[in-house]
């Protein structure tokens, strides 16, 4: 599929320009609270989310950037997110953690790890008693992966055979602690498989391996109607938040990681296939650029809430008392 | 008690790690748990330093698993240890609230006086960083509402220092808040420390018109309150509860007793929480004392949002507190 990789590099591109912009704009306090940067994941959003259909559904965590951007949620109604503005995609209450959007069947990110799980199992299960064939894809980190939240969530769409699609973001730490600490078997689809689900797990670090095994997962859960655990083995390049001092990691892990940037391994192989060149690679950037500037300045012209509106949407508006 | 010979430099955070480093010196049944305690110094920093000290089977990192840990600290502290276990905030302790309510506060009860659980639980609390509404909370009134559990708000150094010492030697569990605005506090320390009680509310400002009652985070902001009502010739008595369970009701009564007035502050939701039961116990004790109705300065019942300025709408200010005082002092004209 000619031209297939190209976007996805785009996407990915868009990603992390996104991100790198969001860094300065936190040091420069423009955007604040706890900000979770995906930089050096982005190809398992774009690998997986790029399988599915506008009908299917997404819960993610507080690692959301890269999700939302990859939906296809606009990038400036989530910069302004990041500014806390009434354009954002949750009307600048949710900020970083959580991105929500109704019109991509996008149910946020959750800042409880583990919390979306279950989440994604309910909306399997509304599918499932309706008829429905969609899929809802679950994102969540290796560390969500000892919760009780898991096992319980797995077991249920295993044992009632409903429609999710489990990813787990395998980038070996959470926070400060690392996979072979937190989990007795480190084999997380030899884990997931207990609970009697097809599971496997791919390259998280080439779009390409990610898009295969994904497009495979998502067409058996589609077809069985059941749930799939799929491993993306990748590693986030930036501290877990803007807050993290990244002490327990060694730098030369860190560099050696590097060396397998998804959009670098991307790039090499448009220029060796001769699908892009250089110049193509640049104007791509350069485009990319002109969407972040153009984000930025939307969030910084966007509004802030009416302080009267404090209390809207605690509870739901317009019901007869 | 030997009088202080000096004062130490010191910061809210790292007080409390230095009450751990010598409790973990001093007895070896204690032992901190937790996520990212270790390798990654605590979430919030707080144990920096002690895994390099005491070593991975003291300073014990734990996966993601607050029910699974904090009942591990349950039993370990049946076992005969003297855990700390670390939640990094009391919004993920309600995984864990199923194990602390329904074993660690009642299994004394339930056995007829048989088993004992000497376990101290350390949480961040509150708002005021952004952090949006799965960050922020103030649940301390859950944890206050259970019988069986000792519950402390440490506002000062002096607190967040010498409570943890008496908290281990508890024969039952406790928990401790610690307000996440308050870990870089600068401040000092009497050198040798002088002890705390654990329970008993303390009077931080004497004043003769109004008793502002407050706990943890807030504590700040009602001593500045009463700066500036002072500005205007009202003087505030500001009582810090320190003891969330049981409260201080004799403190709290004496001093509203002789103030008339009572402004009950708290960050936790105003509806069935902290600031409910404080106005509650003054109505009952001091009813025929007061001249002005017991106010109430709480959260607004919002999940906290993450811009700065609703945020700052939904929480307790120095400015919402000495309003809410002025007009129990002056009324409402
Ligand atoms: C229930 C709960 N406990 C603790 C935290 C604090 N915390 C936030 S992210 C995180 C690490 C999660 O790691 P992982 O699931 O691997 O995802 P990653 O951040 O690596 O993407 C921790 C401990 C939390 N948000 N929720």
């Amino acid at each position: 599929m000619t031209g297939a990789l190209l976007a996805q590099y785009r996407e990915m591109l868009r990603i992390r320009r996104f991100e790198e912009r969001c860094a300065e704009l936190y040091s420069a306090e423009r955007i604040r609270g706890f900000v979770h940067l995906y930089i050096g994941e982005e190809a398992v959003a774009v690998g997986v989310i790029g399988q599915l259909v506008q009908d299917d559904a997404m819960v993610t965590t507080y690692r959301d950037h890269g999700h939302a951007l990859a939906r296809g949620m606009d990038m400036a109604a989530v910069m302004s997110e990041m500014f806390g503005r009434v354009e954002g995609v949750s009307r600048g209450r949710g900020g970083s953690m959580h991105l929500f959007s109704a019109e991509h069947r996008f149910y946020g990110g959750n800042g409880i790890v583990g919390g979306g799980l279950p989440l994604a199992v309910g909306l399997g299960l509304a599918d499932h008693l309706q008829g429905r064939e969609r899929v809802t894809a679950c994102f969540f980190g290796e560390g969500a992966m000892a919760e009780g939240e898991f096992h319980e969530s797995i077991n249920l769409a295993a044992l009632w055979q409903l429609p999710v699609l489990f990813v787990c973001e395998n980038n070996l730490y959470a926070m400060g602690t690392a996979l072979a600490r937190s989990e007795s078997e480190t084999d997380l689809a030899l884990k997931a498989a207990a609970y009697e689900v097809p599971a496997w797990s791919c390259d998280g670090m080439d779009v390409e391996a990610v898009s295969h095994a994904a497009q495979r997962a998502v067409a058996l859960v589609r077809d069985s109607g059941g749930p799939v655990f799929l491993e993306a083995r990748t590693y986030r390049f930036r501290a877990h938040s803007m807050y993290d001092p990244d002490r327990y990691r060694d730098k030369a892990e860190i560099e050696l990681w590097r060396t397998r940037d998804p959009l670098r391994i991307a790039a090499d192989r448009l220029l060796d296939r001769g699908e892009a060149t250089d110049e193509d690679l640049r104007d791509i950037d350069t485009e990319v650029t002109e969407e972040v500037d153009a984000s930025v300045a939307a969030a910084e012209a966007a509004a802030w809430e009416d302080v009267d509106h404090l209390t809207r949407f605690v509870m739901s508006e317009g019901v007869p008392t | 008690m030997t009088a202080p010979t000096s004062v130490r430099p010191t910061t809210y955070r790292e007080a409390i790690r230095e009450a751990m480093r010598e409790a973990m010196r001093r007895d070896d049944r204690v032992f901190l748990m937790g996520e990212d305690v270790g390798r990654y110094g605590g979430g919030f920093g707080v144990s920096l330093g002690l895994l390099e000290e005491f070593g991975e089977d003291r300073v014990r990192d734990t996966p993601l698993s607050e029910s699974g840990f904090v009942g591990a600290g349950i039993g370990a502290a049946l076992g005969g240890m003297r855990p700390i276990v670390e939640i990094m905030t009391v919004n993920f302790s309600l995984l864990a609230l199923d194990q602390i309510l329904n074993t660690a506060a009642t299994l004394l009860h339930m056995s007829g006086g048989q088993f004992n659980v000497p376990l101290v639980i350390r949480m961040t609390t509150g708002g005021g960083r952004q952090l949006a509404a799965q960050h922020s909370h103030s649940l301390e009134g859950y944890y206050a509402h259970i019988p069986g559990l000792r519950v402390l708000a440490p506002a000062t150094i002096e607190d967040a220092y010498g409570m943890l010492e008496p908290a281990l030697a508890d024969p039952d569990p406790v928990v401790i808040f610690e307000h996440g605005s308050l870990y870089n506090e600068k401040g000092t320390l009497p050198d040798p420390p002088t002890a705390v009680p654990l329970e008993g509310a303390a009077v931080r400002r004497a004043g003769t018109d109004v008793t502002l009652v407050t706990s943890g985070g807030c504590l700040g902001r009602c001593l500045d309150a009463a700066d500036d009502l002072a500005g205007s010739g009202i003087s505030a008595e500001v009582i810090d509860l320190r003891s969330l369970r049981p409260i201080d009701d004799d403190t709290v009564g004496a001093s509203v007793s002789r103030t008339h007035r009572a402004i009950v502050v708290d960050e936790g939701w105003r509806s069935v929480g902290m600031s409910a039961e404080v106005a509650a116990r003054i109505a009952e004790r001091c009813f025929y004392d007061l001249d002005a109705p017991v106010g109430r300065v709480a959260a607004v019942e919002v999940p906290i949002p993450y811009p700065r300025h609703l945020e700052a709408a939904a929480l307790p200010s120095a400015e919402r507190i000495a309003a809410a005082a002025r007009k129990a002092v002056l009324g409402d004209g």
